[in-house]
């Protein structure tokens, strides 16, 4: 069965391999990379030829009242206008967010809000955590930026060790709920090294934090928003690549969206595919693939937070017999993470069913 | 005279002019912290090193140059950091340590490179990302290594506690080499390198901490960015020298110093270089919007560092216009013929994706891009 399932998907890749190949030349999808002529196309080892995904929106959503359209950047600054509006305790702080950032996620806040409530700090990452830290501790409502997820690590310390483990170790006496930390995340075709990371399974064993990561800007806006008013210091990763690509229309007033909730994008019965970000896009691309070219039905979810993450909605037992759990994310190849997901979840099937084959 | 003898005569005092060998310029005092002595104010310059000190830092110019065209052409893609305007601060290091000691940077690295021994065609080779690139087309432009260089480095002040580390290394080995270990302005704000000051300050390490602070980290000019922008006494109890990092001799002269000091065994020492960009701090960044295109054609005009040697080696005799001129063509030359290269040669084979990741005896096999694709990693 194993087999079965690993010869769908690499049938489903290649036929997405070849798309992609005439996806670049029709010139799809903002992220698609050239390989120099000098390479062979067809030479017998695996080559991938473009990085690809193609941005889907989702419905516009009407119970939040008028939207405008907005790009994944446009969707942050708008989220942070609307808590520097409504919370006169809240500050945003990073390298470079005065001038409105690198990512232009923060463009027009100084002028609107003063440069008392969006600042620039020096380039000291462990620093700017350790400071949002003490700001939250105090009971406002601090909104630190990290340049890049690649550049975290130095901060790494201070998440784990302090902002994590605050309340507890204080026994609720104190806490830094009011922390958010946001970072542009993922790969994004030429970052190389130390501008592509996906470090979220670094912190996906560290209890005292959540980690959240959105697929499109109204998603963005919403689980920013309700990251910044959780009681609880939070990760939130943005995927780079999206900031310009993904244009949605989006709800102009403040509105949340729950942490801790998975949403099924799309039901299924014979696969279920977890994902999140920018991965997100590309399984809904392999789901209706496999639906068209083998007639497999793909239940895609989107796991939304990855730190506390949703069992129940990923683990619910389905009607069929026979189930299959894929997991994709852009993280390295020894990353934990997805492993713990798919073995919770064959833990889980085999306690409740007995008819299982996996 | 007649016009006849007119030709012959200056013909004659043409033939007669002879470079001077040696000059003994002047060169700014520099600022010191907790020093009783400071480098000499006198560089003695022979004709050769000046002519070698020209050539390297005309290659260093040309080289970046070609870079920033072959970058606009899409031919260098990824990052690109560019060392133009601050020449003098790599042929001045170089000059003033030798072959045998150790330097460590950041990413604005491509003219350590060259400095430390990695021939103009590899450099370029590896930024368009060929076989024959100096890390086989894997590094790209921030990760350039050579014998005794390190590299090369792209999270900002990272490299220096690494580069304490080799300090470490000399004196425990009980050579006589010193570690250079280089950071920016925006790097100087690093915990990490108060960390690196006081292990050295502690062990008494021969490490020569040096700031090149070319006034703007990324775009935050150094008023906006640090509470001291004297990075020459940021050591506190490190002894520091502020240096003229335009002067080529200036930058020698302190260099020496430095490395003396270090040799004799009193511990690290800190040199702040200041020097100046052209380009932005990035192939991205236009460089203008946090300064005006006047400052920067102030410093060029006023500054550039190969044109203050030039004109060191002219008013001193020590070469002539036209034998200057000859250098930058065949520097020129050079590079062209290195882009030819860099453009032409094959890209590094799938083979070698994974190769590297561990040393292991037995190759290891990494995953590709789906769970069944997997690659060889060979160390």
């Amino acid at each position: 069965m194993a087999a079965a399932v690993r010869f769908l998907l690499k049938s489903a890749a290649c036929s997405k391999a070849s798309n992609v190949t005439n996806g670049v030349h029709s010139g799809l999808g903002p992220a698609s990379l050239r390989l120099s002529p000098k390479c062979d196309p067809h030479s017998r080892t695996q080559t991938r030829h473009a990085a690809h995904f193609t941005f889907q929106a989702d419905p516009t959503p009407t119970e939040y009242g008028q939207t405008q359209k907005m790009n994944l950047f446009q969707s942050i600054t708008s989220a942070l206008d609307n808590t520097l509006s409504k919370d006169p305790t809240a500050v945003i702080f990073g390298e470079d967010v005065a001038f409105g950032g690198v990512f232009r996620c923060t463009v027009g806040l100084r002028d609107k809000y003063g440069q008392d409530r969006v600042f620039n700090t020096p380039l000291c990452e462990q620093g700017i955590v350790g400071f949002g830290i003490g700001i939250a501790v105090t009971g406002a409502t601090a909104v630190a930026e990290i340049q890049f997820a690649d550049y975290i690590y130095p901060a790494f310390d201070q998440i784990v060790n302090e902002a994590a483990k605050y309340r507890y170790r204080s026994g609720n006496l104190f806490d830094c709920g009011s922390l958010t930390i946001r970072a542009p995340w993922g790969c994004v075709g030429h970052g190389s090294l130390y501008h592509s990371q996906s470090p979220e399974a670094f912190f996906a064993h560290c209890p005292g934090v959540k980690i959240v990561i959105p697929r499109s800007p109204v998603q963005a806006k919403g689980l920013l928003l309700s990251c910044i008013e959780d009681k609880n210091p939070c990760i939130f990763f943005e995927p780079k690549i999206l900031y310009r690509a993904a244009v949605e229309q989006v709800p102009v007033e403040p509105y949340h969206i729950p942490l801790s909730q998975a949403e099924v994008l799309q039901e299924g019965s014979d696969v279920t595919l977890v994902a999140w970000g920018t991965q997100v896009h590309v399984m809904r691309e392999v789901a209706n693939m496999a639906q068209e070219k083998l007639g497999v039905s793909c239940e895609l979810i989107d796991l939304q937070t990855i730190l506390p993450w949703d069992t129940d909605t990923v683990c619910k037992v389905r009607c069929s017999s026979i189930l299959y759990l894929i997991c994709v994310s852009e993280e390295g190849q020894f990353n934990i993470y997805f492993l713990f997901i798919k073995s919770f979840h064959i833990i889980t099937w085999a306690a409740s069913s007995s008819n299982t084959s996996i | 005279m007649t016009s006849k003898h007119a030709k012959a005569f200056y013909f004659s005092i043409e033939s007669l002019w002879v470079a001077a060998a040696c000059a003994s310029p002047c060169v700014q005092k520099c600022d010191t912290h907790r020093l009783d002595d400071a480098p000499p104010t006198k560089s003695v310059l022979t004709r050769d090193d000046g002519l070698k000190y020209y050539r390297t830092m005309q290659v260093i110019r040309r080289m970046e140059l070609k870079a920033d065209q072959l970058y606009k052409q899409k031919i260098i893609r990824g990052f690109c950091h560019l060392y133009d305007g601050q020449e003098a601060c790599a042929v001045g290091i170089e000059a003033g340590i030798n072959v045998t000691d150790h330097l460590i940077t950041a990413y604005r690295a491509h003219g350590f490179a060259y400095t430390r021994g990695v021939p103009v065609k590899e450099i370029l080779a590896e930024l368009t990302g060929r076989r024959g690139g100096c890390a086989k087309g894997k590094g790209g432009s921030m990760h350039m290594y050579a014998k005794n260089f390190y590299g090369g480095n792209g999270i900002v002040g990272a490299q220096v506690p690494l580069g304490a580390g080799v300090a470490l290394a000399c004196k425990y080995l009980g050579t006589d080499q010193v570690c250079a270990a280089l950071y920016g302005d925006g790097a100087a704000n690093q915990g990490q390198i108060f960390e690196a000051y006081n292990m050295a300050s502690l062990w008494k390490l021969p490490c020569i901490f040096i700031c090149e602070n070319n006034k703007y980290g990324m775009g935050t000019s150094v008023e906006r960015a640090s509470a001291s922008t004297e990075y020459y006494k940021r050591g506190d109890f490190i002894p520091g020298l502020r240096v003229d990092g335009m002067d080529i001799l200036c930058v020698k002269e302190a260099t020496k110093f430095a490395a003396d000091l270090c040799r004799a065994g009193k511990g690290p020492i800190v040199m702040e270089l200041q020097t100046y960009r052209y380009h932005g701090h990035s192939m991205s960044d236009p460089g203008v919007s946090y300064r005006t295109r006047e400052e920067i054609q102030e410093v060029r005009s006023k500054s550039d560092p190969i044109s203050l040697l030039k004109d060191r080696m002219l008013s001193n005799n020590m070469a002539s216009v036209e034998e200057l001129k000859e250098i930058d063509v065949q520097v020129r030359k050079e590079i062209e013929e290195a882009a030819q290269f860099a453009t032409t040669d094959p890209e590094p084979p799938l083979e070698d994706l994974c190769n590297h990741i561990f040393y292991n005896d037995v190759p290891l096999e990494v995953r590709g891009t789906l769970p069944w694709v997997k690659l060889k990693s060979v160390s």
